[in-house]
């Protein structure tokens, strides 16, 4: 499937040149944050015995990925002067749209590129210094690219079957990632955590033959355009089957149960990568269909926020009953999905750019959170909260960057958790759901009072000796540079969402102005096939 | 014929759901397999109808088979074959790790359990104690 997906790219490339004279080279740059990962991978298979020249690969490649992201982002948010940019589209293989499988980048894609190739690139690096599974696996280089392409291909697809391939690309580099090693531990969990995204992809694949059947094709942008012709209960019944399917994926109740099973298990960097993306790319879904394909259902709104609410409480009480740091901080990343479809099921303008601001600030932040909790396993040899202590006076370093991300996911001022939770908030209050603005405010208080929890066990308290490490041989309890270097970056970058929360914000409101009107993205992707992505050119 | 499809598709998914339910993870694997295919067949079964093989110039286009979900269903075979087989590497590594193929409970939701009890016991050991004081009192 990869090597299919890989050759209709490579052959569109130069199509896709030719039939968009105005774009120039702008248009060759969309489908390379899925083509530059698989690339790699293929070559870092190649030099499967040379971990020097795999790390060159991984990195240069991000690193590559990062700066064309960049790019792709600055690219399409300028384009807000002209009526209807802000959608960038390229046509893969050179057919047009509705046969052919086309790559979409519009803000909010743009914007998730960005931050997950942020993340990827720091969590390589921090992987690279850890020296344990990165350093023994050969496999571990190329099927962390393939992930990177999987996650990177979710976002910019514009076609559901395409977005199916690109889930399971993803999904399947997070397995091997997942039991990389085979621990016992890590085949239990790592076990379940296959069956249940293959029952969800198994949902996935009945959805796409329904919604074929019904519709007659699985171009996002044309069933966005056909989907009215369908009867409301028809149009009801898709729209909660692929909130169930991305469900699973996010972790949504009452589907999150895998979640805290499976991800603390995992080498501790790939947690962090899976705690930073793949649950928000299963979010993105969720934000991507339902507005695109379902944008005037306010029933949808009421399922989505009484489900919003339960998975905020669910978590966060998970995440209080825990003792282990890990699994404290994965209970988390469920309860912080609530807020996110919290913003969606409002279906406002504020609330959308809320939910958007709220993806980015969380990947962020949790992507940083378990970085730290890595750090913590390396230096006091445990990370249950009831054998370690002390960690303010004998790890200040490690003290202070939990510290900053802590504080912005319990959202004090002025950090950016704060800003999203407010921006949330209010949009609730504007649209009168009283309800969930409640659920939020509380679970918003145990969030503090979790993370005071961890800080008051982790770094206070008397330091406990003669804690040896179950899991690590004695002597390794000193933190390599380049794991602190790499949290350090992802910290700053935690605190540069609360210099940068202003524009950030106006950005996710852009974005989501674009997302609430899917005709600008229908134009762009079906009104263009004839000359291209000139959308965007002009 | 479409028919017999969607019977066979609703046998698959009956089965395969049963076979899920179970405790082995022999037959957690075949259920899923199971389950994967039924869904194919949907896929199949999401076309017109059937038709002339696809191939352009052999006869009139209208005439043709709808080839999209043929496409795929070949496809999502050839994604659910690959996790399969891996799906059965994993199962395999279990049962050298355990010489079982039950799944387990998760280890972490005994320790809360269990600290769940022992609370429990202590709570009432010393309501116990407390009534025997008040005993001892009358």
């Amino acid at each position: 499937m990869i090597a299919s997906l890989f050759g209709s790219l490579v052959a569109g490339l130069p199509a896709a040149d030719v039939s968009a004279p105005g774009s120039g080279d702008f248009d060759a740059l969309i489908p390379m944050p899925v083509l530059l990962p698989l690339l790699g991978a293929a070559l870092s298979v190649v030099f499967a015995r040379m971990r020097a020249a795999q790390r060159v690969i991984s990195v240069v490649v991000l690193l590559a990925l990062v700066v064309n992201n960049v790019i792709l982002l600055v690219r399409v948010d300028e384009a807000t002067g002209n009526a209807v940019g802000g959608v960038a589209v390229s046509q893969a293989g050179g057919w047009a749209a509705p046969l052919g499988v086309s790559l979409v980048v519009d803000r909010l894609a743009a914007m998730m590129l960005v931050v997950s190739s942020l993340m990827l690139i720091s969590v390589l690096v921090y992987a690279m210094g850890q020296q344990a599974e990165e350093r023994r696996f050969a496999a571990f280089h190329p099927v962390y690219l393939v992930l990177a392409a999987g996650v990177s291909a979710s976002f910019i697809t514009g076609d559901l079957f395409n977005l199916f391939v690109a889930f399971e690309m993803m999904l399947v580099a997070s397995y091997v990632l997942l039991t990389l090693g085979g621990r016992a531990g890590q085949v239990r969990s790592g076990m379940s955590y296959v069956v249940i995204s293959l029952i969800a992809s198994t949902f996935f694949i009945t959805a796409l033959a329904l919604i074929y059947s019904a519709v007659g094709t699985v171009n996002m942008a044309e069933l966005s355009g056909r989907m009215p012709e369908m009867s409301g209960g028809v149009q009801a019944g898709f729209s909660l089957l692929l909130i169930a399917v991305f469900g699973i994926k996010a972790g949504i109740f009452p589907l999150f149960f895998w979640l805290p099973d499976s991800y603390p298990t995992a080498p501790n960097a790939v947690t962090a990568i899976f705690a930073g993306l793949l649950t928000k790319v299963g979010v993105y879904a969720i934000i991507r269909t339902q507005l695109l394909l379902f944008p005037n259902d306010s029933q949808q709104g009421t399922v989505l926020l009484i489900v919003a609410g339960a998975t905020m409480l669910a978590g966060v009480l998970g995440a209080l009953s825990h003792d282990d740091l890990q699994r404290i901080l994965s209970f988390h990343i469920v309860s912080h999905i609530g807020y996110m479809i919290m913003g969606l099921g409002l279906f406002t303008l504020a609330g959308v750019a809320g939910a958007v601001f709220y993806v980015v600030h969380h990947i962020v932040v949790k992507t940083a959170l378990f970085l730290v909790a890595g750090l913590v396993e390396r230096k006091a040899g445990s990370d249950r909260l009831s054998r370690v202590g002390g960690l303010v006076r004998s790890a200040p370093m490690i003290s202070i960057l939990f510290a900053l991300p802590a504080l912005s996911i319990a959202g004090i001022p002025p950090f950016s958790g704060f800003v999203a939770k407010f921006a949330l908030v209010d949009a609730a209050i504007d649209a009168r759901q009283w309800g969930i603005v409640v659920v939020s405010l509380l679970v918003s208080l145990l969030t503090m009072y979790v993370m005071g929890r961890i800080w008051s066990n982790v770094f206070w308290g008397a330091p406990e000796d003669g804690v040896v490490s179950d899991r690590l041989e004695p002597g390794a309890t000193k933190v390599p540079v380049l794991m602190t270097a790499a949290t350090v970056a992802v910290v700053g970058l935690s605190v540069a969402l609360l210099v940068f929360a202003g524009p950030l914000y106006d950005l996710a409101e852009r974005a989501g102005a674009d997302l609430l009107n899917p005709r600008v993205y229908i134009d762009a992707v079906l009104g263009g096939t004839d000359t291209g992505a000139t959308e965007v050119g002009g | 014929m479409s028919v017999l499809l969607a019977f066979a598709a609703a046998m698959l998914f009956g089965f395969g759901t049963w076979l899920l339910l179970q405790r082995r993870l022999s037959r957690i694997i075949v259920g899923i397999g199971l389950i994967g295919h039924g869904s194919n067949i949907l896929l199949l079964t999401s076309s017109d109808g059937r038709g002339l093989p696809p191939i352009i110039g052999s006869a009139d286009p209208t005439d043709f088979a709808d080839p999209l979900p043929q496409a795929l269903a070949l496809t999502s075979i050839v994604i659910t074959f690959g996790v399969t087989a891996f799906l059965f590497a994993v199962g395999f590594r279990s049962w050298k790790l355990t010489n079982d193929d039950i799944v387990e409970d998760d280890v972490e939701d005994r320790y809360i359990a269990r600290r769940r009890v022992d609370v429990d016991v202590e709570e009432s050991e010393a309501a116990e104690r407390e009534s025997a004081v008040e005993e001892d009192r009358a």
